[in-house]
């Protein structure tokens, strides 16, 4: 802005100032890397490095007396031997088992975890019996991950991809952040579930607490009991027939399916009212620093 | 439909981001010079009588009984190319210019989810460079 004077900025118009402070040269677009891709790629279905393993090749962990970390090196031993199905038993509540698997796998959690649990994943199918702490699967990029009870605070947060199931109920700021993704919840949701999600679906078959959907700037939630209260430009829209059929195979693939179908379920997207960022706060940034 | 009805957001057309590359729709998006929000609906979900026999042996190879992450996966528009978002590389990727771009957008959102994961599944995707000089494991 150097050399542009306050008294000068007020002689302009809205037009002008904005030229003037260099909103109309710094652009948050354009982050095309100008890469193409090839029509004639070679089809493959795992990233070049993942292990190859198989999923009838199974093996059972008993992880009681180990800790967080030699169990999560143990599972990448085991993937790279070629195991795809690996039973980790008796976890006590660690915290952060399984984080960071980033292929194909099929994992057996037999008992309840602690927080960031299966957190940064890419592709593994993961089931675990018991209950989960805090953050279960967290910035998760694809897979799937099914809890038989319980989930605690911020399930699901920014997760990124896959499908995040909790049989039972879990608790507050559920997906805060999502980026992306299915969260299913068969039971309640508690406050400030959806807070500024920027895409997903999250799917929960009980009731939600305040604030539902609280500054979520895109994406979409579907509650089918009651609703506590909506969230800051949080608001209700018509399912269409593409939403119905696509909540009725998914519910229905994890057992959730209610038996009065999915017709009662109420649909939260965003009002885009607080769609008003531009390219100031860079240049702002660059004033400050 | 969501995604499609707000101001500078809206989609009339498929080819809508092709013909106009601006897409300067709204005051408020000609006032800042620069398009708000995304160039495709980020809530649509995938119609699976349109997948292709190749995404489905992918859900084979996975063990999913659907597309799973690619469900969030679209085909974008990036300055009036066709364009998918990679998100392992935080950037556009361009659809050459020589494909013929079904009609509807269904059918673009499943060669979108295609051409990513194969581009993701090669070696001569960036994270793979990435992972020689920086991973840990």
């Amino acid at each position: 802005m150097a050399g542009v004077s306050d008294a000068e900025l007020k002689a302009m118009t809205q037009e002008e100032r904005v030229t003037a402070l260099g909103m109309r040269t710094e652009q948050l677009t354009g982050k095309s890397l100008y890469m193409e891709f090839d029509p004639d790629a070679e089809e493959r279905f795992v990233y070049p490095w993942a292990p190859e393993v198989d999923y009838n090749k199974r093996t059972e962990l008993d992880t009681g007396d180990m800790t967080t970390t030699e169990v999560n090196a143990q599972i990448r031993d085991l993937m790279n031997e070629g195991y795809g199905t690996i039973v980790l038993k008796d976890p006590r509540g660690k915290h952060s088992i399984g984080t960071g698997i980033l292929s194909r796998l099929n994992l057996i959690i037999e008992g309840s975890i602690g927080y960031f649990g299966v957190g940064l994943t890419d592709g593994p199918n993961v089931r675990i019996t018991g209950r989960v702490g805090w953050s279960c699967g967290e910035n998760m990029m694809s897979g799937t991950v099914v809890i038989e009870k319980n989930a605690g605070s911020t399930f699901g947060a920014a997760i990124r991809g896959g499908d995040l199931v909790c049989m039972g109920s879990v608790g507050s700021r559920t997906g805060i952040d999502m980026k992306g993704g299915t969260i299913l919840v068969g039971g309640d949701t508690g406050a400030l579930s959806g807070f500024m999600m920027q895409r997903g679906r999250m799917v929960v078959c009980g009731n939600a607490g305040k604030n539902l959907g609280d500054s979520m700037y895109d994406g979409t939630i579907f509650i089918g009991g009651d609703i506590k209260s909506l969230g800051v430009d949080a608001v209700e829209e018509e399912k269409t027939n593409l939403d119905k059929a696509w909540l009725t195979r998914k519910l229905t693939q994890y057992g959730l399916m209610p038996d009065k179908g999915v017709d009662h379920f109420t649909k939260v997207v965003s009002g885009k009212m607080l769609w008003n960022y531009d390219n100031l706060e860079p240049t702002e940034k660059k004033m400050i620093l | 439909m969501a995604g499609t009805q707000y101001r500078g957001s809206e989609i009339k057309d498929v080819d809508q981001f092709l013909e106009d590359a601006e897409g300067l729709g709204s005051e408020r998006e000609k006032e800042i010079g620069q398009h708000i929000g995304y160039r495709y609906d980020v809530n649509l979900v995938p119609d699976y009588n349109r997948i292709t026999p190749y995404l489905t042996k992918y859900m084979e190879v996975m063990g999913w009984d659907d597309l799973n992450w690619l469900e969030d996966v679209h085909m974008g528009y990036e300055e009036g190319a066709p364009a998918v978002f990679d998100r392992n590389i935080n950037g556009w990727v361009r659809v050459p210019s020589s494909m013929n771009l079904p009609d509807n957008q269904q059918d673009r959102d499943m060669l979108a989810r295609e051409f990513l994961l194969k581009f993701q599944m090669s070696d001569r995707h960036p994270l793979g460079t990435l992972r020689k000089a920086y991973a840990k494991f």
